[in-house]
């Protein structure tokens, strides 16, 4: 005889899933822990205790809410992992622990979410991090499709702390590939346009080459991952951040063709478009090339290259951006989002 | 990349550059009339290359800047109701009305949508019955037979749920106003590529011998848009006044007959209010009367009485090029892309968001 009560349907996140009793404890018990498995995981207690060295602390902390959350070339999970580990990589930071807060809405797939945490797992395994602490709330349904991460990492650093204020007249600026990749693969997935080329997302941990540039002795300034505002935003908020004068030469900056091509149709200006796994380096020009010779050996770092150099303290500061034709305009910061084009 | 690195190419720039600067002997000022490629010259900095004598001057051509503000009202008004989804482009959510704008509208919880193409709008309708569902259609003889033909498959496929407020404009009317302006200064126009494309440049002549103007119809790109004014350039400094066509790679002079055809079935031409302009005669799409049950004005009423249009914004006089972006007192310091006065500060194709985003300050 069949429970006249109708249970909870097994395969979907229910708001007992947030209520902090059984079923908060049966998904730690039966997602989080097998997938992000370590000792300090594995005594569900409040915090974790982690031993570090006290004065080389790099902490920092990230949301994501990423809509389509799964896109090519990666997923919202992924996403949460990298973006923090960016955050850390850019401060010269070996990326050690990570917490990991998830908010997920009421009908969200049982079976997405495990997708999701072994997406972050992978991610976290194969850059040598654990993901150390966490919790889990559950809110009411909208469509049933939401789910929303913070990550918040801590790093021990290298050497010396590399900041914005360390940037220097003559320093060469190095991207370390092309751009626009992400924003153009979640956008065109997110509202179903079929280029004929694909669009894949650049999302990936640039931990790696950056430890191998510091491992190597190049003498990094400043490092910046480009996200969401793209390669224009983090150019203008590093000038402004050393109050510098950037030249930079448009036609050095590498855009593939599917994302120009997608970029031209949809009137979006590439320069303006986010990236998951890409960032510019400032250092000085004598160490350039062997800068890009180590980037290239990465598969993030392939199309590495000098885009512009820092020209002198300015007020106020300004990027400028030369054309192939001569003649020059100055990047801003994004506003708002690019929005397509009417024709 | 194919049909865009080839009008882009440095050494085609320098040369026909060059040849501008050895026709040049006297003073020009010219006028491109599509957003479009006042975005491009903003952007490429072509201007810059050019000989001092040749002032350009930006026109009327931004569908999202000549809207009238009580359109705008109009459709925030709309979006208002209950049970209704208003979709609009983009750029249009972001132009501010007399109290408001739509994108502020949507976070207080209206429904709006920013469509990309008019097939959104019916798929939209008919995936919500139950809901009023207006589209918000702006833009010149580019966007018009697209979104005529979303009224014509309403029609016939019986989506009553549906409805438009038309804000087309027709371009040719508003060159005729401006030259008809004591006080211009145009001397040739780059009449816009893409309207063209749509509507052919027969009607062009009329203008180009009654105004005694040279008139070149102009792509996009930067190669295209110095070959126009270099052809421009070339009729003025021979006292030649005709229509030429530097873009025939998309034009033909009797222009897309299929999308003519289109336009004529579902909409009749009224005059139209444009924003900072005023009223021009003949210069305005509206629904047909066979198709005015699709007509959201008609569907959605509203007083216009109670609205305020004034706030210093010059967008009327950068519309007609009597100003530049930066001659305006509020350009860049009280009016910036994060809070608009005007519908120039907004969209792409407006003159002032071109000026904020590419130039120096002056």
């Amino acid at each position: 005889m069949n429970c006249p009560i109708s249970q909870p349907d097994p395969q979907i996140i229910t708001l007992a899933h947030g209520s902090g009793g059984q079923q908060t404890s049966q998904l730690i018990e039966e997602v989080f822990i097998p997938a992000f498995f370590n000792d300090s995981l594995a005594m569900l207690h409040d915090g974790a205790f982690l031993n570090l060295p006290s004065n080389k602390i790099v902490f920092s902390t990230d949301s994501f809410v990423v809509q389509p959350i799964f896109f090519p070339g990666g997923d919202i999970g992924k996403l949460a992992v990298t973006g923090t580990l960016n955050d850390l990589a850019m401060c010269g930071a070996k990326p050690l622990y990570l917490s990991c807060g998830f908010i997920i809405e009421e009908g969200f797939l049982q079976d997405d979410l495990k997708r999701i945490v072994a997406s972050m797992k992978e991610e976290a395994q194969k850059n040598g991090v654990q993901i150390v602490t966490g919790d889990t709330k559950v809110i009411e349904r909208h469509n049933g499709q939401n789910i929303f991460i913070n990550t918040t990492g801590i790093g021990v650093r290298f050497g010396v702390p590399i900041y914005p204020g360390k940037i220097q007249q003559g320093d060469a600026i190095i991207i370390s590939g092309d751009i626009g990749r992400h924003g153009m693969a979640v956008m065109s997935k997110r509202h179903e346009f079929s280029f004929s080329s694909p669009l894949i997302s650049d999302c990936a941990c640039l931990f790696p080459i950056v430890q191998h540039l510091l491992q190597d002795g190049i003498e990094i300034h400043c490092l910046r991952d480009l996200t969401r505002g793209g390669l224009a935003t983090a150019l203008v908020e590093l000038a402004e951040a050393s109050n510098m004068h950037f030249e930079m030469r448009e036609n050095a900056i590498p855009v593939s063709d599917p994302v120009r091509s997608a970029c031209e149709i949809l009137g979006f200006d590439p320069l303006y478009v986010a990236n998951e796994g890409r960032f510019v380096s400032f250092l000085p020009p004598s160490l350039a090339e062997k800068a890009i010779s180590i980037m290239q050996r990465y598969e993030e770092g392939i199309d590495a290259r000098i885009i512009g150099f820092v020209q002198a303290r300015s007020t106020p500061p300004l990027v400028v951006l030369k054309n192939s034709f001569g003649s020059s305009r100055n990047l801003r910061r994004l506003n708002g989002d690019q929005l397509p084009r009417i024709c | 990349m194919k049909y865009i690195d080839e009008f882009r190419q440095p050494h085609l720039v320098q040369k026909l550059v060059d040849s501008i600067h050895q026709i040049t002997t006297k003073p020009w000022t010219i006028m491109e009339v599509c957003g479009g490629q006042t975005h491009a010259i903003v952007k490429f900095g072509l201007q810059e290359l050019l000989p001092k004598q040749i002032r350009l001057i930006h026109g009327p051509g931004c569908p999202v800047c000549v809207t009238p503000i009580h359109f705008i009202d109009h459709a925030i008004f709309i979006a208002a109701q209950p049970n209704t989804i208003l979709c609009s482009y983009g750029d249009m959510l972001r132009v501010p009305g007399s109290f408001t704008d739509l994108l502020t509208m949507k976070a207080k919880g209206s429904d709006i949508r920013m469509i990309h193409s008019p097939s959104d709008v019916l798929r939209i309708a008919q995936d919500y019955p139950e809901k009023q569902v207006i589209f918000f259609a702006v833009g010149f003889e580019t966007t018009a037979p697209a979104n005529a033909m979303a009224i014509y498959h309403a029609q016939s496929h019986r989506i009553h749920n549906l409805s438009m407020l038309s804000a087309h404009v027709l371009v040719l009317p508003a060159m005729e106003l401006l030259m008809k302006s004591p006080d211009h200064v145009i001397q040739g126009f780059l009449a816009a590529g893409h309207v063209c494309t749509v509507s052919g440049y027969q009607q062009y002549h009329i203008l180009s011998e009654r105004y005694r103007i040279p008139v070149v119809v102009t792509g996009f790109e930067p190669l295209d848009i110095l070959q126009g004014i270099y052809l421009c350039i070339e009729q003025l400094e021979n006292e030649k006044c005709k229509v030429t066509n530097q873009y025939n790679r998309s034009v033909q002079e009797r222009g897309n007959l299929f999308s003519l055809k289109m336009i004529e079935k579902v909409f009749q031409v009224v005059d139209r209010e444009w924003r900072g302009i005023g009223k021009i005669p003949s210069s305005g799409l509206d629904l047909k009367k066979e198709f005015q049950m699709f007509d959201a004005a008609l569907r959605f009423p509203m007083d216009r009485s109670l609205l305020d249009t004034e706030n210093g914004c010059i967008s009327g006089l950068i519309l007609q090029g009597k100003k530049k972006p930066n001659d305006c007192s509020l350009f860049g310091n009280l009016c910036t892309p994060e809070k608009p006065f005007g519908a120039p500060m907004v969209s792409t194709e407006g003159a002032c968001s071109a000026y904020y985003q590419y130039r120096r300050k002056k």
